[in-house]
């Protein structure tokens, strides 16, 4: 009886592994394309996804994608590069999970001649890539750090600000977006590929979020205990502003307080709508892919590699400050305008 | 070789008359103080935790004074350990089985989920959605005990592909997509009951910690007070005399799968309290972090010794040192590791105490 069960269940499964074997190899065209994304969970990189595809089916070439599990996968993410390689791909558009330890995968690919794209994360060294689609997210701190400090006007000057950045390892995107909002809200940053080496006395200090709802409620609880004052909030993106407001709200701050953020998905920036975020820096994952499958098409075609934005190392798919409370000398976009061009 | 048929003794004998003759008995000697430590902790499983509970609260007290010994920062960290706690009382019931349960976190995050879309999506009322998710956890929870005890596959193996399981089912069907505390706030209030809060002094309670508390205890009754309770630990401890007893195995293994899945769909509610929104991301490492807080709470992975109170110790120790090692200002690493050296001294100790003599 045991072992009947066993048995259906086991072909049971057997059906349904090789009914999906079959469904992943119908179509084919002539430009194979990898995307390799850290997860398929954040809606940021479902977006990319999205965005990959469509283009992909628009302009005839064969998308296949793959994502570690979580963020921070890097085996998934050299496997899947292999994978590309291996099944003649003439172009790879990457979010490294991590930027310094992809480079030797990175490297094989490029030598099979591969053209290799990093989307929305710079590689560490950032050429070893063939070019960088992405957000300038020093930028997308500076907009927000210089729209915090000009719509506290004087009282800028005796802020006292919480952070709430990503992981502990301080990725690039955390420590851009951290620095930048120093840079644009008036703190010396000291060096500015470290967080954490500041002295200014407003810093109420950094905690890290993981970048979800659940991490933003306890980081900020957290920092809240250090010091109750705090009026100002940098958030590494939307959901964790989310969660940081959550615990403002039950301690009863949540009007006193000014929270600042990256990413401009929907969500978020109805956030902006409704007040929870005061501000937020929208950046375009759709453009990045589609700019990306372009990049490979032409490539193939013609063997041209992308070039960089003039004066960065990268090419800047843009960023906008999207905020109903525009500060003088910050360019923004309107709430409307920014649910316009919102993702996720 | 003599031929003497005297009965004496062989050479290999004569040791004999050295040894000891007094009839075997039991040790009489007086219990050092480290026996009887060690005998008190075996009989009272949850002692170990409480106490390095209480001195980790004081040890922090000392360092940190008031900004962390005060009313509002120690049920700070009572709400930041509820959904943890509620998981982990899942956990327990499995652990005590001698399973493991890889999936609660997973089931935990798809019930929340289920709830959610199921008002949103659908236009459900949101209790009848409420029922849906802790449906779909029972059902989780079922098809775990029943592969487990039915079709005797490693709890390990089984949990470990459920998680995959419940958690791709999770993105798929949520598309990813977070339901925002607002739109919750304005359609479906009841989805965020256990974030309500009340204080006392400068105490704050969220209804969430709450339900961890009285679930805990609750289950502390169940587990020593009934027949149910006796048998999960009996099952736990020895399957097969368990059987011989009169207990009925499978329907034991599988009532505790699915208690456990109905508690993760509980803290997946708890969850949308404390989150306000919704959001498929939540406890991606709720499985490990119930496993850590079982771990410390002294309750033996090898199943049948343990207490459901050392789990709620346990996870309060965790969630001691986070915020006070945050408020000390260290690199969040040194709580993970302080954590990691928690839980192989929790197990030193277990092994220690199960060595105790009579």
């Amino acid at each position: 009886m045991n072992q009947r069960a066993l048995i259906r269940a086991a072909a049971g499964l057997a059906t349904g592994v090789s009914i999906a074997a079959f469904a992943s190899t119908a179509s084919a065209a002539d430009i194979g394309a990898c995307l390799v994304t850290k997860t398929d969970t954040n809606p940021f990189f479902v977006k990319m996804k999205e965005g990959a595809t469509a283009k992909a089916e628009e302009i005839g070439v064969n998308l296949k994608s793959y994502a570690g599990k979580i963020d921070g996968d890097h085996e998934s993410q050299v496997a899947a590069i292999e994978t590309c390689i291996a099944d003649g791909a003439k172009g790879i558009l990457i979010t490294a999970s991590d930027t310094k330890a992809i480079v030797d995968s990175v490297k094989k690919a490029r030598d099979a001649g591969i053209l290799v794209i990093a989307l929305d994360t710079p590689l560490d060294p950032v050429d070893a890539a063939d070019a960088t689609f992405a957000t300038d997210n020093l930028e997308a701190g500076r907009l927000i750090g210089a729209w915090a400090a000009a719509t506290l006007g004087d009282k800028a000057a005796d802020a006292r600000i919480a952070f709430l950045d990503l992981t502990p390892s301080q990725p690039t995107v955390d420590v851009l977006r951290d620095q930048g909002f120093m840079m644009g809200f008036g703190i010396d940053v000291k060096n500015a590929d470290v967080i954490g080496d500041e002295d200014d006395p407003r810093i109420v200090g950094h905690d890290v979020t993981n970048g979800n709802e659940e991490g933003g409620r306890t980081a900020m609880e957290n920092l809240l205990q250090k010091d109750p004052g705090i009026n100002v909030v940098h958030t590494i993106n939307e959901p964790a502003a989310a969660g940081a407001y959550e615990a403002l709200k039950a301690v009863g701050m949540e009007s006193n307080v000014l929270i600042v953020s990256v990413d401009g998905g929907c969500p978020g920036v109805k956030n902006v709508q409704d007040g929870v975020i005061g501000a937020t820096s929208q950046q375009y994952p759709l453009m990045m892919a589609a700019l990306g499958i372009e990049a490979i098409k032409t490539f193939a075609e013609t063997g041209e590699k992308p070039k960089p934005t003039e004066g960065k190392d990268f090419f800047d798919t843009g960023v906008s400050l999207v905020t109903d409370k525009p500060a003088e000398g910050v360019p923004s976009i309107s709430v409307q305008e920014g649910l316009d061009k919102c993702w996720g | 070789m003599s031929e003497s048929r005297a009965p004496q003794a062989q050479d290999y004998e004569t040791v004999l008359a050295g040894s000891a003759t007094n009839v075997a008995a039991f040790d009489t000697g007086r219990a050092t103080a480290l026996d009887r430590v060690q005998h008190a902790l075996h009989s009272n499983p949850a002692g170990v935790p409480l106490i390095v509970l209480i001195a980790s609260v004081i040890g922090f007290g000392v360092i940190l004074g008031s900004k962390f010994f005060s009313p509002f920062a120690l049920t700070l960290i009572l709400q930041q350990v509820a959904i943890v706690g509620i998981v982990g009382a899942a956990q327990t019931l499995v652990v005590l089985t001698a399973g493991i349960d890889l999936s609660v976190g997973a089931i935990m995050v798809f019930s929340s989920v289920i709830m959610g879309q199921f008002t949103f999506r659908y236009g459900l009322p949101p209790s009848v959605a409420v029922l849906c998710g802790f449906a779909v956890g029972g059902a989780c929870g079922f098809v775990n005990g029943w592969l487990v005890s039915r079709v005797k596959l490693p709890p390990f193996i089984v949990t470990l592909g459920m998680w995959q399981i419940v958690l791709a089912a999770n993105f798929l069907y949520s598309a990813n997509e977070t339901i925002r505390s607002q739109d919750i706030e304005a359609q479906a209030p009841i989805l965020q009951l256990f974030g309500t809060s009340f204080r006392v002094g400068g105490a704050v309670f969220t209804l969430g910690a709450i339900t961890m508390v009285v679930l805990v205890l609750v289950l502390n009754y169940v587990l020593n007070h009934t027949a149910w309770g006796r048998h999960v630990y009996a099952v736990g401890d020895d399957p097969d005399a368990a059987e011989l007893s009169g207990v009925q195995v499978h329907r034991t293994l599988i009532s505790v799968y699915v208690l456990a899945g109905l508690i993760c769909a509980l803290a997946g509610w708890v969850l949308i309290g404390r989150l306000g929104s919704v959001s498929p991301t939540a406890g991606q490492f709720t499985n490990i972090e119930s496993i850590t807080a079982v771990v410390i709470g002294g309750i033996s992975l090898f199943g049948g010794r343990g207490s459901v109170l050392g789990m709620l110790f346990g996870a309060l120790i965790v969630g001691v040192f986070s915020l006070g090692l945050r408020l000390v200002g260290t690199d969040p690493q040194w709580t993970y590791l302080l954590i990691g050296v928690l839980i192989i001294s929790a197990v030193a100790i277990d092994q220690w105490i199960r060595k105790v003599s009579a």
